[in-house]
């Protein structure tokens, strides 16, 4: 079994298992919309961003394997009181660390690290960069859902 | 041209003998096949994904390679040796397609990239000229996305109706809401032999002679029967049939399509180019007579010489052969994955052919893919293009194993315990 921690880390599995911030967010003023037509994952993004550009809170619904649940729900833990702009960097960091970008820093990420093990399987980056995807959408409210197979992979 | 109807060729049994591949029988296909030797993740490759696929004999491989080093040439045009053996090898594809579907003619045979360009080139071409405003198509719930799209594209255009016959818990064919459906307005039924989700084989001749009695036109997507089972398309009467050289142990991107001679010659082209017509001017041209009018451009040669070295190594073991060692494996792959907790098989119609697609608790079908992937054993996990299936069942994906004739009991065996892993995984 332990040949697949690397991947299937319990933090990972008990998100899985026990999504945070699951549900619908009364008083939301950004939404998106994720799709992964490969699986099906599926994921509805609510966010509550103060005049500050704080996220206040933040809530996500959806179906889909255990990677993307878990990113999902990790996502929503760490993205709350941040402010956009830190979101954008925390982002780009995730972003990095899941396709292997040699030396990319990772300051920002603390849990999330937890997802490097992702780099190892290729075909599973897409599940757990499609919350990510969708928080961009959300945060510059694209309006079409956002589908990890309409263009360059991400 | 024309061959006398003839019943299929008698089969050859495996040593002679009668009854249940042996052990020996299979390692001796194996040998055949030298992907089987890889490793992956370091663990011995477990092929279980033949529905999406099939491996390469290396009869096959040396087939394009001869034809790449020996004779690469152009066909039906030049006046040099090369050019005529190229010819005289692709044109033996043809006739080695007719027998083994057992067309009437070789002239029915048409090569296409596959049975996906062989639906669209029947929609596009029998479709357009005979769907009107007001007529219906009539598909199935278990069709795969190519037997779906085209139709629904053709409806569109024409303002016709595309109608669904529905199936079964177990993934059989309602035949009573499926006669029902089944009308004058019905101008073509497009139906598969065997569901690539769910492993149900379909009574094709039954079907057929229902949907001729309504005056329908029939095509019939053969992509997941053809590698399995004899299949007669003049014993089926059908109209049309489609299939894929990969899915038969040949090269991607070739594939055929079978129609009726006298429904071949009265459709229109369907691409425009080079080798389908007899003469051009810039006032009119005219085209070749079938199969050529439906091959412009220069077509994948080394595919279809492919193409007729599978159906030569398939042909060589005997479709009998190959049918009865793969119940065999279904029934033993059922029986064991039955065992497993948790697990659900979707899919259970009384007639199936070698797919087993399951679901596993609560755990999504991408996850006991990347686990099994570990482990050497290569499966599709997801909506295999046909999410109408997995709508139909509720469910957002499934994990499916399915069979070929190099499979093995132990190669069950060493899936149901990762299965067995995947669970512990996620305990």
């Amino acid at each position: 079994m332990s040949e697949f921690s690397d991947l299937y880390q319990d933090l990972i599995l008990d998100h899985q298992k026990n999504p945070r911030n699951f549900g619908e967010l009364a008083g939301a003023n950004h939404h998106a919309d994720g799709y992964n037509p490969l699986c099906g994952d599926k994921i509805a993004l609510d966010l509550k961003v103060n005049g500050q550009g704080v996220i206040e809170d933040v809530k996500f619904k959806g179906s889909g394997c255990a990677i993307s649940k878990a990113s999902a729900s990790m996502m929503t833990v760490a993205l709350k009181g941040k402010k956009t702009a830190e979101v954008e960097k925390m982002f780009t960091q995730f972003h990095d660390m899941v396709m292997g970008k040699e030396g990319a820093p990772m300051s920002d990420l603390g849990k999330l690290k937890v997802f490097a093990g992702v780099r190892d399987y290729p075909a599973r980056v897409k599940c757990a960069s499609l919350a990510w995807h969708t928080l961009e959408a959300a945060l510059h409210d694209q309006k079409e859902v956002v589908s990890t197979e309409s263009g360059e992979e991400s | 041209m024309k061959t006398k109807t003839k019943p299929p060729k008698p089969i050859r049994l495996l040593n002679g003998r009668q009854g249940r591949a042996t052990t020996s029988d299979i390692a001796k296909i194996r040998k055949d096949f030298p992907i089987l030797k890889e490793k992956v993740h370091g663990k011995p490759l477990v092929y279980l994904d033949n529905a999406a696929t099939t491996q390469k004999p290396l009869s096959v491989i040396e087939a394009l390679d001869r034809y790449y080093r020996k004779y690469n040439s152009n066909i039906h045009r030049g006046l040099h040796l090369l050019s005529e053996k190229a010819t005289e090898a692709y044109e033996a594809s043809r006739v080695k397609a007719q027998k083994f579907l057992n067309a009437a003619d070789s002239r029915e045979i048409i090569f296409t990239r596959g049975a996906t360009e062989g639906i669209n080139l029947v929609a596009q071409t029998w479709g357009r000229q005979n769907v009107k405003s007001g007529d219906e198509v009539l598909v199935t719930h278990m069709e795969h996305h190519s037997n779906i799209v085209p139709w629904q594209m053709l409806c569109e255009e024409k303002g016709a109706t595309l109608k669904v016959a529905p199936i079964s818990d177990a993934g059989e064919l309602v035949m009573e809401e499926f006669y029902k459906l089944l009308t004058a307005k019905t101008k073509i039924l497009a139906v598969t032999h065997v569901s690539n989700a769910l492993g149900t084989v379909n009574d094709i001749e039954e079907i057929v002679k229902v949907a001729h009695v309504c005056g329908a036109k029939v095509l019939v997507d053969g992509a997941q029967s053809i590698p399995h089972m004899a299949v007669n398309v003049q014993g089926m009467d059908c109209d049309f049939l489609v299939f894929s050289g990969h899915k038969i142990y040949g090269p991607t991107g070739i594939g055929v399509l079978y129609g009726k001679y006298a429904l071949l010659d009265s459709m229109p082209p369907y691409q425009g180019g080079g080798d389908m017509i007899s003469s051009v001017t810039f006032e009119k041209t005219l085209y070749k007579k079938p199969p050529h009018k439906f091959e412009a451009g220069t077509p994948h040669i080394a595919g279809v010489i492919g193409l007729g070295a599978a159906l030569d190594y398939v042909s060589q073991i005997g479709l009998g052969n190959i049918a009865a060692h793969e119940h065999d494996l279904l029934v033993y792959g059922t029986k064991i994955l039955k065992e497993i907790p948790g697990l659900t098989l979707v899919g259970t119609a009384a007639h199936k052919a070698g797919v087993l697609s399951f679901t596993l608790e609560d755990i999504h079908p991408h996850d006991i893919g990347t686990i099994l992937d570990r482990q050497g054993i290569a499966i599709r996990a997801g909506h295999h293009c046909a999410q109408p299936v997995m709508d139909r069942f509720q469910i957002p994906a499934t994990a499916r194993a399915s069979l070929a004739l190099y499979n093995t009991r132990e190669e069950i065996d060493v899936l149901a315990k990762a299965i067995h892993k995947v669970l512990e995984v996620f305990k």
